[in-house]
């Protein structure tokens, strides 16, 4: 009997795997799909510090961002520690950029207009400036679930649906499949858009909903054009926005394949995968009006994927009170990718009964209590 | 200006569609890629001598009744409430956004060559047996001196002899099925039996050695081609018995895939086709499952251009019935096309791929030329916990180049081990991010 069963094989269902058998748990993982075949496969691979406000988030990123280095050496995966650009269109946005770097109290260089050009050669003209954020960074995401998974080395159960859970009265007791039953000490829900209907089958609710967002990629270039992870103030707004309707702010960047790869519109459109036009056109025009030189670059592919998304923006992390012996490591967002090592870091000590280091209260499910039935 | 029909393909089955429909008195676009009308099976150089027989017939009907949009190449189709917006690039060096709508849409987009890769065929001077054939069409051009035709299906031969014809040294034709029993079980119409005797006639001539159940199963070369292995195969197609030939041009082709992009983007339901690869589904109307869409052709099941003339009228004279103009029954017409379907199943069953293929790889082979990457790391990425072909993709990166997987889709899916999936790509045709960027702000 394993330890603990984590549903999803996602990157963050992977970290927590990982981390738990590395705190010498047993661990199984029950993956209806493939590994990363769900949100951390429609990703772009963010792991930003750059974009959170000062709080719980960024904590948890800044976290994040070290072990991710510290993953990295394990090796198998794309980990770029590029850094990332974040400019303003006008003064007023480079004083409030200027004014958020200060507040984050994280690494970062103030860019004045005429020193843009040293960092993003093909940058347009005309910009009031930057911030730098050289602990941005990139990852191929779906790689770097398979390796921890691999390094974790858990049971891995792909292609098994879970159904419902096993209980004695109130707590929980393992999991039901739609081929085993799986006993466990524990079960930690890391099933990503989906771990409000894992939580249902919990009798133990979550208030997560699919945020689609659609990510173009180029043909790829014969030589890199674009150094960093480049983006406007707007993205930051837009992720903390609560609106249903289309925001795009687009996120461009060079990857070692070569392409140019350019996220991330936020839409609550269900799990809608039909190819928007207006979407995609919005997306063209801020990565041309970024960079113009890719006016004469090709797209040749897009896709989307559902973000897990919860009203407050903040991952659900740490055990349900509803539901003893559930755990929730779910609901990052578009922040899932960079925010995975931390969540599976905390998941892995309380599973442990070890001291978490951080303040957990934020992300803790609790929160919701009234929210939803 | 809206058009009552838009037809998207030029070759037999689009402009049958598009004369058909527009001879019932609709306002009819049509839509391709190429300079010239025809599509593949038509194709022709530019300012040849007058060209006989069909093609010019078919010319004949839709000009001058219909639009012809030549070089429009369709990125993306959506439904704008009643119409159907078919969003193209147009022109060539200076190609521009354009949009076309119409209350009806007829996608007759054709197929392209099937292939399976092997040792060597990323080498310079190995072609696929359609590319082979589209530049002796369109440009005259023999594609080398001394050439190995190779793979499987009738159109083997037409490729061949074509070549032959035009003075190349034509080193051999390996088929890899045996071919036993195919005419019994194809039953052909006398036109197809007379059609397959004139190119043996003509391989004859040229002394072309044919040689059933044996295939090329690796290419050799440094910068280029200079021979190929060739193996008797057993009845999967696992190899027996192997000798070298030596050529400097391989032309190799598993059959056809029906180019689905377009129809799968506005939702149409497919079926698994005869030949496991996907199709769309009609009804004897050619309406597709999506009200206002239909399909002719290649699309809805690979069956050569007799079929896809059929299909085309038959979807005009339905599109014409369905916006209420009337079209006399024609169950002759009907009739012609069930025969015509049964005679196309059963050459796609007597020319099936067999897994044996699969032995023909080493761990270095690559198995998408775009992205480079080899069959050892498709291995890796299912070894990590990837079960189907969308998950190695993601894994091992096996379709994210220039072809988008045209080229290599159907055989990773055949490594999976699973049915190859209809293509999901929303974007048919690259297109510029500037083009994009100045997509009109609003549809009317």
């Amino acid at each position: 009997m394993p330890d603990v069963v984590v549903i999803g094989a996602g990157v963050v269902g992977a970290a927590c795997a990982y981390y738990a058998a590395r705190a010498g748990l047993e661990v199984t993982v029950v993956e209806r799909g493939s590994v990363a075949s769900g949100t951390t496969g429609a990703g772009e691979g963010n792991v930003l510090v750059s974009d959170k406000e000062p709080g719980p988030e960024l904590d948890l990123a800044l976290l994040s961002n070290v072990l991710w280095r510290e993953l990295a050496e394990l090796g198998g995966f794309e980990f770029e520690a590029k850094g990332g650009l974040v400019v303003a269109e006008t003064g007023e946005v480079q004083r409030a950029l200027t004014g958020l770097a200060r507040a984050q109290a994280v690494e970062h260089e103030v860019v004045a207009p005429e020193d843009l050009p040293r960092y993003e050669p093909h940058l347009a003209t005309g910009l009031a400036g930057g911030v730098f954020y050289p602990q941005d960074a990139q990852v191929q995401p779906m790689l770097a679930a398979a390796r921890l998974l691999r390094h974790g080395a858990p049971e891995l159960r792909t292609g098994e649906t879970v159904t419902g859970f096993l209980r004695s009265g109130d707590r929980v007791t393992g999991v039901r499949t739609d081929r085993a039953e799986i006993p466990a000490a524990a079960v930690v829900n890391a099933a990503g858009t989906w771990a409000g209907e894992i939580a249902e089958l919990a009798g133990a609710p979550l208030p997560i909903l699919p945020r689609r967002g659609f990510v173009l990629v180029t043909e790829p270039l014969p030589e890199p054009l674009i150094r960093h992870k480049v983006y406007t103030a707007a993205y930051v707004t837009n992720v903390a926005s609560d609106s249903a309707g289309l925001e795009s702010s687009a996120v461009v960047e060079g990857t070692p394949s070569g392409t140019v790869l350019i996220g991330a519109s936020r839409e609550r459109v269900g799990f809608d995968r039909t190819l928007s036009i207006p979407v995609l056109r919005a997306l063209a025009r801020q990565a041309v009006e970024l960079f113009p030189v890719l006016a004469d670059t090709r797209l040749i592919r897009a896709y989307c994927g559902f973000r897990p998304y919860c009203p407050d923006h903040l991952p659900v992390i740490g055990p349900d009170p509803r539901a003893p012996g559930l755990y929730h490591a779910c609901g990052h967002e578009g922040a899932g990718i960079g925010l995975a090592p931390a969540t599976g870091h905390l998941v892995a000590r309380l599973l442990t009964g070890a001291e978490t280091g951080l303040d957990l209260r934020p992300f803790l499910p609790d929160r919701f209590a009234g929210e939803t039935s | 200006m809206t058009y009552d029909l838009v037809v998207i393909g030029g070759g037999p089955a689009g402009m049958a569609g598009a004369a058909a429909a527009a001879l019932a008195g609709l306002r009819v676009a049509l839509v391709d890629g190429g300079p010239r009308l025809g599509g593949q099976y038509f194709r022709h150089p530019h300012s040849a001598e007058p060209l006989r027989g069909r093609f010019p017939r078919l010319r004949a009907a839709v000009a001058g009744r219909a639009t012809v949009l030549a070089r429009h190449r369709v990125w993306t189709v959506q439904r704008e409430d009643d119409l159907l917006a078919v969003h193209c690039l147009a022109g060539e060096r200076d190609e521009r956004p354009r949009t076309v709508r119409g209350r009806r849409l007829l996608i007759a987009t054709g197929a392209h060559d099937r292939s399976l890769p092997f040792p060597g065929w990323d080498l310079p001077g190995v072609l696929t047996a359609g590319g082979a054939q589209a530049l002796l069409k369109g440009d005259r051009v023999v594609a080398g001196r001394r050439i190995v035709v190779a793979g499987t299906g009738p159109f083997l031969l037409p490729v061949a002899s074509g070549l032959a014809g035009a003075g190349a040294d034509v080193a051999g034709v390996y088929e890899a099925n045996r071919l036993t029993g195919i005419a019994r079980r194809a039953r052909p119409a006398p036109a197809k039996v007379a059609e397959a005797t004139g190119y043996a006639l003509e391989l004859l001539r040229h002394r072309v050695p044919f040689h059933a159940g044996q295939a090329v199963i690796a290419a050799h070369g440094d910068t280029g081609l200079t021979h190929v292995t060739v193996a008797r195969l057993d009845r999967d197609w696992r190899p027996l018995a192997t000798r070298t030939v030596e050529c400097d041009t391989l032309a190799v082709g598993y059959g056809f895939l029906p180019q689905l992009d377009l129809p799968v983007q506005l939702g149409c339901a497919t079926r698994p086709g005869v030949d496991g690869s996907p199709v769309v589904e009609v009804d004897a109307g050619l309406r597709t499952s999506v009200p206002g869409v239909y399909a002719a052709g290649e699309a809805t099941g690979v069956g050569g251009a007799d079929l896809a003339e059929v299909e085309g009228l038959l979807a005009g004279r339905t599109v014409a019935m369905d916006l209420g103009r009337t079209a006399r029954p024609a169950p002759a017409l009907a009739r012609r096309r069930r025969r015509l379907t049964a005679f196309a199943e059963a050459l796609l069953r007597a020319y099936p791929v067999r897994d044996g293929w699969r032995g023909w790889l080493s761990p270095g082979t690559l198995v998408c030329r775009c992205e480079e990457v080899p069959y050892a790391r498709v291995l890796e990425a299912r070894d990590l916990g990837a079960l189907d072909s969308r998950a190695i993709k993601l894994l091992a990166r096996p379709g994210m180049g220039w072809c988008q997987g045209r080229v290599c889709g159907y055989a990773v899916a055949c490594l999976m081990g699973e049915a190859p999936q209809p293509p999901r790509r929303p974007i048919a045709q690259p297109i510029r991010l500037g083009d994009l960027a100045d997509q009109p702000e609003e549809t009317p």
